[in-house]
């Protein structure tokens, strides 16, 4: 049962990418990491101590950066960049579709701060955008780990993994509740539990709502499977197909404009295989506000009682 | 240097053909810098022609200004990168010579994409960084047009190359004063790069670079002042349409081609050195 899935404690998903940067170092002395001036936000303060040859401080210059990175892969390096969502993908479109993408460099764009509940900094930085914008460049994995762990085992994967990476993750404190000891398999869903009524496919820190949400549709009798969509590209289409073609509905949760990301990849995949009604949590095509990442999530519709409401609107709709 | 000069002139004959056959691409800025190519390639680089993507133990090159794809193709091939036969198939369907160069197709010589300015500087850094990091005494050179010091990112790697002090990096600026919509006095005015540079933290170098001599001698002058905690940049003053009476100087040459008569009376005023592909 899903109640029995407990959160271990709270921890930011940035800082499980700064300890996972500084173990994939250790391992792999090819991995560098850069910043744009954001080396403190985005936890490398233990990598620059223990690898300062390896970290490249770029300033307030992304596009550069992103360049950077895609000629130091020329030789072997494995390139890091590090910013804030925003920076990290709107701001360097061009850069990275060209110099990154196209040319097949293996590099990691690793983005904190995304999404609301990066909170009161406001619009300018909550980029609802950028799973949209990274899934669509061909050849780019896109990866949303849900907590602490799953961020820093996500970290030690994309070092071993060759081609360019997006990895999204995010600024507040929250619910510690995958196992330290689990491995991170890129493109493989994660299963939290199994149902028939009703599949709910979530990414990054709007699994953890799910999971509550379904401990709420439990208790109600409701039969719902928790599947955990941390990688959105390549996406697990036969664990989205098998979960479907048991549940016949979903809902699907991101932290992201509805527009482009996460619900729209089970869409195409569901309007493809196997046509089911879907209900989508996540931004309404509109920007954010300032506010603390609660409120927000509640204001855009992203609260566990949302998702709940969306189960049951959707197992309506069968 | 007779023979770089008779390599020069094959290139421009290759890159009036290339464009010829296809009615597109950039002969303009290919022909202007085309004495800079063969002095890069069969005179002052040491690389590879069994090209490997990591370039170790190589010098390596980055075009940033894609479009002038002509006279870089041209280059590798009359270096021996690829068949000379294979520049037939420039801009063409299933084509390896892209209309800007790209890695994707796996053409030997081309480490990055580029088309899209003002990208190429990053790169070039990204890898000199490497070499260093990977205890390389090899260098790494770049060529950029003056148009693309239009684009913002440029100056970001400027400040960047000198802050960490890149100094196994060779940038040469294709200093024509042309760019697609006229002179570059006209459309946004670079002012004195080369004292733009000076005040970044460059060491510059300044050429005539449709001069073969100089262009030789300006290369490995700047070899020699590699590794002394400063990037160099060389300004290269060349002229557009290069080799070409009626083309030369005219920014209208940019980006179009040569119709049948046109290519006829250019090839006439460039001597087929090599053999045409």
């Amino acid at each position: 049962m899903l109640k029995e899935i407990q959160s271990t404690g709270n921890k930011d998903t940035r800082s499980g990418f700064g300890d996972g940067i500084v173990e994939a170092a250790r391992k792999n002395s090819n991995i560098v990491a850069l910043t744009a001036d954001l080396a403190g936000s985005l936890k490398l303060n233990q990598f620059i101590k223990e690898f300062p040859e390896r970290f490249i401080q770029c300033g307030i210059a992304e596009a550069n950066m992103m360049g950077i990175a895609a000629g130091l892969t020329i030789g072997g390096k494995i390139p890091f960049t590090t910013t804030f969502a925003n920076f990290s993908t709107g701001r360097v479109y061009d850069q990275i579709r060209q110099s990154i993408a196209y040319s097949g460099k293996n590099v990691k764009i690793c983005a904190s701060h995304a999404g609301v509940t990066l909170g009161e900094d406001g619009a300018t930085h909550q980029i609802l955008e950028d799973i949209g914008l990274m899934k669509m460049l061909p050849g780019m994995t896109v990866i949303v780990p849900c907590d602490y762990n799953q961020t820093k085992a996500a970290t030690l994967a994309i070092a071993d993994f060759v081609g360019p990476v997006y990895l999204r993750f995010g600024r507040p404190s929250w619910p510690i509740f995958t196992q330290a000891t689990e491995n991170f398999e890129i493109g493989k869903a994660q299963f939290f539990s199994e149902g028939t009524d009703v599949s709910i496919f979530a990414c990054g820190h709007l699994v953890w709502n799910a999971i509550q949400a379904g401990v709420i549709l439990q208790e109600k009798g409701i039969s719902v499977e928790v599947i955990n969509i941390h990688t959105i590209k390549p996406l697990d289409e036969s664990a989205v197909i098998n979960s479907i073609r048991k549940t016949r509905c979903a809902v699907t949760a991101e932290e992201h404009n509805i527009i482009g990301g996460l619900g729209d990849a089970i869409a195409q995949c569901a309007a493809k295989n196997f046509p089911i009604p879907i209900e989508y949590i996540g931004t309404k095509d509109t920007f954010g506000e300032s506010g603390t990442p609660m409120q927000l999530l509640k204001k855009y519709g992203m609260d566990v009682t949302d998702i709940v409401t969306a189960a049951e609107k959707v197992i309506a709709r069968k | 240097m007779s023979n770089l000069k008779e390599i020069a002139s094959q290139i421009r004959r290759d890159i009036l053909r290339m464009v010829h056959d296809v009615n597109s691409g950039h002969p303009g800025g290919s022909l202007g810098c085309a004495d800079y190519f063969a002095a890069l390639y069969f005179n002052a680089m040491k690389h590879n022609t069994a090209f490997s993507m990591d370039g170790k133990d190589e010098d390596i090159f980055v075009l940033s200004n894609g479009h002038i794809s002509p006279v870089f193709y041209s280059t590798l091939a009359r270096a021996g990168y690829f068949d000379i036969k294979e520049l037939a198939s420039f801009r063409k369907l299933n084509s390896r010579l892209q209309g800007h160069p790209a890695t994707h197709e796996h053409l030997p010589g081309v480490r990055i994409a580029s088309g899209s300015l003002g990208q190429g500087m990053s790169v070039a850094i990204g890898a000199a960084l490497t070499k260093k990091l990977n205890k390389e005494n090899n260098l790494v050179f770049s060529l950029h047009g003056d148009g693309e010091l239009d684009e913002g990112q440029i100056w970001e790697a400027v400040m960047f190359a000198a802050h960490h002090k890149v100094d196994n990096l060779i940038s040469t600026i294709d200093w024509n004063c042309q760019q697609i919509d006229g002179p570059t006095d006209k459309v946004m005015g670079l002012g004195d790069i080369r004292q733009k540079f000076e005040t970044f933290g460059w060491t510059t170098l300044e050429m005539n670079g449709n001069d073969m001599d100089e262009v030789v001698a300006t290369l490995n002058k700047a070899k020699k002042l590699v590794g002394k905690g400063k990037p160099i940049a060389i300004m290269m003053h060349t002229i557009m349409s290069k080799g070409v009476d009626f083309m030369e100087n005219d920014h209208n040459w940019h980006g179009i081609a040569p119709n049948d008569e046109q290519l006829a009376k250019a090839l006439a005023q460039l001597p087929e050195t090599l053999g045409d592909y």
